[in-house]
């Protein structure tokens, strides 16, 4: 039968569970994601680097993996926390089920876990470091375990992007394809324009499908690695530039913000999540940490400009703070002119979204890529583009 | 967006009666609509034929029509009411017809009536086939290939496209009414002429048949501003073929990836605004190719529904309610969440437990019904409950069917096989053809399919149920078959001891955690006995010795993300519980379960009652039911819900954790009545009546022997344990008699037997095992008056509420037939006796609470049928004719109030007089018999008021769907008993105008009588016969009654005809009586409506 499994909480908290994908230790911090849909983008988005994801819905592997799905060009979560996985796999795309997928990419998991005790848990107590271990006795006891997740460091105190950045540049040519995310009023793909756009991409752990989307607004992409100097970039002769996604606390990777904030004015920026942040530091601005933060595909979305709700997809612990936090509709002054805010949490009010009023800039902190999640906000890629368009105008 | 201020008052349209395919989930969404707007200001004008709702309690709307849902009533609504809106999505596919009706007679726009929810364009691009294809072809989407047909020529020339099998639909039909398979050309023939006859507009829809393919449902809420929001995407677990009513359902989706289900989430947006519904929810339903993923959009609805409903209790989301504020302009993003509180309704909910519905059928009572699922709904209720799996969930729903199986067990005798038994190869082979039958078993037939080892393969290719759901089920089987493995070896070394047996499965080493992962997995204790050869309540005490007792969870909307304010609760074996009882004074009430035959929505109209008057109390309330459909199950009805199956283990342990001062057990109909032993012997307090009445009217000899010391009658009567006995008993009392296996709900399995030569068949066909004895056999009272009687006591003080007078003859069950309140023929002197021998038995039963009596008064003789010392169906329509609400009252007594402090001491007096009717699901069943008799058949009921018996009959039988005629020909082919009864019957009728049709011995007695009759071919004596002319509509009124004894099958087209052409029908002389009457009033005096609020004015 299935081994025994042990997750143990920085705080003290030990659930056992059954084992679940590649045998060993693992350990993060631990995060709940409520989506019921996307794990495998999920375990394949690099943002989760140095987090072991508990994911709510009580069923997970339920449709197996296809290579489709996939995020990046590997799996990042450090580990995978689940109620019930599906050893069988049902889906007509489907190639591997869960398990297998867990252990080729070496991913410790654990099952059997009272994810709604947990989920509860941690929002009451915050997200915190914890680990998985497979098969008692041979490794520590549940105290010990205990001990090892207080010991390990910080997410704040880690450079996690230095460790999902790509080593050197390339360039990405591939559309969403058979899964538009962007169709008319009458479901029709939105013809991609005839005009190219080249954007470069900061990869600070970018998710495949934001590449995807700018190639469907008409861009060719260079991704180029987060350490990648400004000079370099205006010697690429980019029309835009993007911030991705990534992992961990935007201080992290404060050495992008002079990069950034040299480009700025320059050519036309998007940022996206982690990208949003770095955007949100080079304007100066600061960002904090969220008790639980914010992962799941149901969150409300307000854009100030229209009135209308999105719902995000979103998977971010930090996010950026206005001066003027009780006022965030209000215009915030930067050496770069002033910003607006664009967009907020209808959950708990946190800033989503930026624009700039006099240089071209736009970013939020959720997730306009989806994969997974809904579409609803497909919309900015095609708001980057027009700005590239005015910038060349 | 603020809300409109331009509205003042607003009407709004309820679904009338419960029949298949529209239940209590309209009173449900009704409700919620009421209470809404209400709350926000507006003026409700409310339209419902059904008494037995809570949304036409007279304090819910402001003015309450209990009237026929028809164009002309609602039309004189507007006349009178002239409200500024119509809001029509909140009463099923029933006032969604009357909407579109009363556009296209420009009716709403005579009286100024603008429609919130959905406009009529909206409607009609949904709900018209044509337009709705067109609208998906012009959003990229495909629906399946198909043609509007008007006849049988341009069908057969479109099946040459479609091939088979081939689906047949008529429009404008409820719950797919009329919906087929064909398989071959003569099916589809038949099938066509079917559809064309029962749509309202003679058209049908040949369709391309995606049978097998996965089904999946999402509901949609969409404002003004064009916010979306996905409630729930529902997966079934039956594939395409078999209507999503009839099918078990499952949220949140199972096997879709996320790319899969944002496609469709997308594609669901993009129909509700191509559709153009502006505010409010919508239904979409998908098919999807289990081999390539290609989508297929198969309908939509424009309005609230019973998935809706599901989906409601499904999330905690509540659809209608926030329907309804965004219909009076409110946005998403205005509107907070219950639930979280920090939250809006602008967010898409999140589960972290697993939802299944399974339908209930009750195809038993319908005797040459047909079984096999189809796209035609035929299921009369529904059972949900809530797991942290599908496998927990799926097998507490399967218990809480109320079907007596407690789990997966085996039909076939193989409870405890295990692989390497000896199989009878004929049972397997039986298996595998059960298999192949879309039937309601087919879970079970599943289940022993794996365990006898019948491939997974094989078994999808012969359910098309996703192999997914197939590996759960099987995950169920393999853990009985080790713990049947684990206890036969165990048989093997000691004694058969029950109690061992326990130990040895569970104490052994890895055994406690073999029992955790047995609760784990949803298997009842009943179960767990049943595998192990011991008894539920041993497997109860063993486990609460040595485990964690079961721990409750939140329905939160957001998987825990957020704290959730409400106590809507559901079980399961956690880490923590979740359920933080109070101290307060509490009271737990046990609803009634799904909705079948006999146990339907008044019974939680009485529940709701209940915690109603409790709160009025200020005590708390705790609601525990298992029907997604309900008022009940509303997180905001009681302090707290607990969805939960209605059995002992599951109610037990609700006890433990609330510890209440008492349960509520008489409010619910059997469901919880069955509960009030285990409850009173496990010590809790049951509350009004003690459970010994129950017993004492319900055990034979108890009940004769009270009978004789109240000095009152009964009929003869007598218990039989064998066929032999039976005909001795039977001979003994006289024939006829009614004889009926002891125990019974709704009548099942009961029949008039006139002679020894039908007993005999009875014995020999119907009582079809040992177990089914003892038979009770009572003396069956020729030309009796049956009445009804409601009473409620305090323990000392007995107020009849309410005597109804059954309009059929005795042994037509009391639940069939039509009644009126007051009575309407029975001498003030009977009425009195009737009245002092309810007040006796009150007192003598000792009842706190709620009694019904039903009696029989042959000639001047008054017999005692039966006492049932609870709530019975008739409370609500009582309530609503007397104008008090008897079950609130009977509520209060229970908890110590006595009726004069609760200042009820006498009926008031009323001038008008209510009829009751009921309605039956006769068209959706194949070919069954619609005679009535003592089984109960009807699924809900509708009331008429007026000011006399006649315009009170016209209008329940209006609101029943049947139009009386004015004018025209009447056929009739009576009995010979009736015949005398026929002559008065004609006489009116010719003085009325109608011309008279008669079969050949009915005519000549008629004309014996000097009446102007026509003789009519009988459909064995050439053609053109009477059949013939009913076809035709050469009939407006077809009286046929018959003797039992004799073959019904001769005249069984007359009334099946009748009832397709939906020509008005009698099968008793009573019952025609009654219409002429009718016909009488309403040629005399035109229609008057008034509400509610009008006849008890307060």
């Amino acid at each position: 039968m299935t081994k025994k499994a042990i997750l143990a909480l920085a705080d003290g908290t030990v659930l056992e569970g059954r084992a679940l994908g590649y045998e060993g230790e693992t350990s993060g911090e631990v995060v709940f994601n409520t989506a019921m849909t996307g794990y495998q983008e999920i375990l394949t988005d690099p943002s989760y680097k140095g987090q072991m994801v508990l994911m709510t819905c009580p069923h997970i592997g339920n449709y197996g993996i296809s290579p489709e799905d996939n995020e990046s060009r590997r799996t990042w979560a450090e580990g995978f926390i689940v109620n019930e996985a599906s050893r069988r796999p049902s889906n007509w795309r489907s190639e591997l089920s869960l398990h297998e997928y867990l252990v080729h990419h070496q991913i410790v998991g654990i099952e059997g876990i009272d994810t709604r005790f947990l989920t509860r848990h941690l929002r009451t107590h915050g997200s915190q470091a914890g680990i998985i271990s497979h098969g008692a006795g041979v490794n520590d006891s549940p105290d010990d375990l205990v001990a090892k997740a207080n010991a390990l460091p910080s997410i704040s105190e880690q450079d996690l992007v230095g460790t999902v950045t790509c080593d050197s540049a390339y360039y990405w040519n591939e559309g969403t394809g058979a899964w538009p995310q962007r169709l008319n009023a009458y479901g029709q793909v939105d013809p991609t324009p005839a005009r190219q756009f080249h954007v470069v991409v900061y990869d600070f752990g970018v998710k495949q499908n934001i590449l995807r989307r700018l190639v469907d607004e008409g861009c060719t992409v260079t991704v180029v690695p987060a350490s990648t100097t400004a000079e370099t970039v205006r010697a690429l002769n980019p029309d835009g530039v993007f911030l991705s996604n990534g992992p961990g606390d935007p201080e992290g990777v404060s050495y992008a913000v002079p990069h950034i904030q040299a480009l700025l004015g320059w050519r036309p920026i998007m940022g996206i999540c982690l990208g949003h942040q770095m955007l949100g530091l080079a304007l100066g601005l600061s960002a904090y940490k969220l008790k639980f933060g914010h992962h799941g595909a149901n969150h409300p979305v307000m854009d100030l400009r229209s009135g209308k709700v999105e719902i995000t997809s979103q998977n971010h612990n930090f996010a950026v703070r206005l001066p003027s936090a009780e006022e965030p509709k209000g215009l915030q002054e930067t050496p770069w002119g002033p910003f607006k805010a664009t967009h907020v949490s209808l959950n708990d009010q946190c800033l989503e979204g930026l624009v700039g009023t006099t240089v071209p800039a736009l970013s939020v902190q959720y997730h306009p890529e989806a994969s997974p999640g809904p579409h609803d906000s497909s919309y900015l890629f095609r708001q980057f583009r027009t700005m590239m368009e005015q910038a060349h105008a | 967006m603020p809300k409109r201020t331009d509205l003042r008052r607003i009407l709004l349209i309820g679904s009338g009666p419960i029949v298949i395919g529209q239940a209590c989930e309209f009173d449900y969404s009704g409700t919620q609509a009421c209470k809404t707007l209400k709350q926000e200001g507006y003026e409700v004008v409310l339209i419902n034929s059904n008494p037995a709702t809570i949304m036409t309690d007279p304090d819910l709307a402001d003015r309450t029509y209990i009237e026929p849902i028809t164009v002309e009533v609602v039309e004189r609504i507007l006349e009178e009411e002239r409200p500024d809106a119509l809001l029509p999505t909140m009463g099923g596919q029933t006032a969604l017809n009357v909407t579109i009706a009363l556009h296209e007679r420009g009716l709403l726009e005579k009286y100024n009536v603008q429609l919130i929810g959905a406009s009529y364009k909206a409607i009609n691009k949904a709900e018209d086939r044509e337009a709705f294809k067109w609208a998906m072809k012009n959003i990229g989407l495909t629906t399946p290939t198909s043609r509007l047909i008007q006849t049988r020529e341009d069908a057969i020339s479109f099946l040459e496209i479609v091939g088979f099998p081939a689906i047949v639909r008529p429009s404008f039909t409820l719950g797919g009414s009329g919906g087929n398979i064909a398989y071959n050309r003569e099916e589809f023939e038949r099938y066509v002429d079917w559809a064309l006859l029962t749509s309202p507009v003679g058209e049908a829809l040949i369709e391309r048949s995606l049978i097998g393919w996965k089904e999946y449902e999402l509901e949609v809420m969409r404002d003004l501003n064009d916010n979306v929001v996905i409630v729930c995407p529902i997966e079934n677990f039956d594939a395409m073929g078999i209507h999503t009513g009839d099918s078990i359902t499952v949220a949140p989706a199972m096997t879709l990836t996320d790319k899969e289900y944002q496609r469709m989430r997308d594609a669901a947006i993009r129909i509700i605004q191509e559709i153009g519904v502006d505010t409010g929810g919508s239904n979409i339903q998908f098919a999807l190719n289990p081999a390539n993923g290609e989508m297929i959009v198969i309908e939509m609805n424009p309005r609230v529904s019973r998935s809706s409903a599901l989906a409601s209790k499904a999330t905690g989301f509540p659809i209608a309610k926030i329907a309804a504020k965004l219909a009076v302009g409110y946005t998403l993003d205005e509107i907070a969440n219950d639930i979280t509180k920090v939250t809006q309704a602008s967010f898409e909910p999140t589960i972290d437990y697993v939802v299944v519905k399974i339908p209930r059928f009750a195809f038993e009572k319908f005797h040459g019904s047909n079984p096999t699922l189809t796209t035609q709904m035929k299921s009369v209720g529904e059972a949900m409950a809530l797991g942290r799996t599908f496998k927990e969930a799926f097998q507490k729903a399967l218990r809480s069917l109320e079907t007596d199986r407690c789990g997966l067990i085996s039909l076939n005798g193989l409870d405890h096989y295990l692989p390497g038994d000896e199989l009878d190869p004929s049972v397997l082979e039986h298996i595998r053809t059960a298999m192949r039958v879309a039937h309601p078993d087919r879970p079970w037939h599943i289940a022993d399919g794996l365990r006898t080892g019948v491939p997974k393969d094989e078994i999808f290719a012969a359910t098309h149920v996703d192999p997914w759901f197939l590996d759960q089920i099987e995950e169920l089987v393999l853990f009985e078959q080790r713990l049947l493995a684990q206890a036969r070896a165990c048989v093997q070394r000691t004694t058969d001891e029950a109690a061992t047996r326990l130990d040895e499965v569970f104490d052994g080493p890895g055994g406690l955690e073999r029992l955790k992962e047995a609760k784990r997995l949803g298997f009842s204790d009943q179960r767990l006995a049943q595998l192990l050869d011991t008894t539920a309540a041993a497997v109860r005490t063993f486990r609460n010795d040595r485990l964690p007792r079961v721990t409750y969870s939140r329905v939160d909307t957001c998987a825990a993300e957020f704290e959730a304010f409400t106590p809507y609760l559901y079980s399961t074996y956690g880490h923590e519980c979740e359920a933080r009882p109070t101290n307060r004074e509490k009271v737990v009430i046990l609803g009634g379960g799904p909705n079948r035959i006999g146990q339907g929505i008044e019974f939680d109209y009485c529940c709701v009652h209940a915690t109603l008057a409790l709160r009025e109390l200020g005590i708390e309330t705790i609601m525990v039911n298992c029907n997604p459909e309900t008022v009940s199950t509303d997180y905001d009805t009681s302090d707290r819900l607990y969805f939960e199956p209605l059995v002992e283990e599951d109610v037990l342990n609700i006890m433990e954790v609330e510890r209440p001062m008492g349960v509520v057990v008489q409010f619910g109909g059997q469901t919880p009545l069955k509960l009030a032993l285990p409850l009173a012997r496990a010590g809790i307090p049951i509350l009004g009546t003690d459970p010994d009445a129950i017993d004492l009217a319900e055990d034979r000899e108890r009940f004769s022997a009270l009978i004789t010391t109240l000095g009152l009658r009964q009929p003869r009567n007598g218990v039989a344990r064998s066929g032999e006995e039976a005909f001795a008993v039977a001979s003994r009392i006289g024939y006829p008699v009614i004889v009926r296996p002891s125990y019974v709900l709704g009548g099942r399995a009961m029949q008039i037997v006139y002679d020894e030569q039908s007993l005999r068949s009875y014995v020999e066909n119907t009582v079809m095992s040992a177990d089914q004895y003892p038979l009770l056999i009572d003396q069956y009272l020729t030309d009796a008056i049956e009445v009804d009687v409601d009473a409620v006591s305090d323990g000392t003080d007995v107020i009849v509420a309410g005597i109804m007078e059954h309009v059929e003859e005795a042994g037509i069950h009391s639940g069939d037939s039509a009644c009126s309140l007051p009575p309407h023929s029975l001498t003030t002197g009977l009425v009195d006796r009737i009245r002092t021998q309810t007040v006796a038995l009150a007192r003598e039963l000792r009842v706190v609470g709620l009694m019904n009596v039903q009696f029989a008064v042959q000639g001047n003789d008054v017999f005692v049928l039966e006492v049932n010392p609870r709530a019975s169906r008739t409370v609500p329509f009582v309530s609503k004719t007397i104008g008090i609400p008897l079950a609130k009252v009977a509520m209060k007594t229970m908890v110590g109030h006595s009726l004069r402090d609760l200042n009820f001491t006498k009926v008031p007096a009323t001038r008008h007089i209510a009829v009751k009717e009921s309605v039956f699901p006769f068209t959706k069943l194949g070919n069954v018999d619609v005679l009535l008799g003592p089984e109960m058949r009807s699924t809900g009921e509708v009331m008429g008021i007026d000011q006399d018996f006649g315009w009170a009959f016209a209008k329940s039988q209006a609101a029943a769907g049947l139009s009386l005629p004015h004018m025209g020909t009447i056929i009739m082919s009576v009995k010979d008993g009736d015949k005398p009864g026929t002559v008065n019957v004609a006489k009116r009728l010719q003085v009325l105008g109608f011309k008279l049709q008669a079969t050949r011995g009915t005519a000549a007695y008629l004309l014996d009588r000097g009446l102007d009759v026509e003789p009519v071919n009988k459909v064995k004596e050439g053609r053109p016969h009477l059949v013939d002319h009913i076809k035709n509509r050469q009939a407006q009124l077809v009286v046929n009654t018959v003797d039992t004894t004799s073959s019904h099958n001769d005249s069984l087209s007359i009334r099946r005809e009748a009832l397709q052409q939906n020509i008005p029908y009698f099968t008793t002389i009573q019952g025609i009586q009654a219409a002429v009457t009718a016909i009488e009033a309403m040629k005399k005096a035109p229609l008057t409506i008034k509400p509610l609020q009008d006849f008890h004015p307060t």
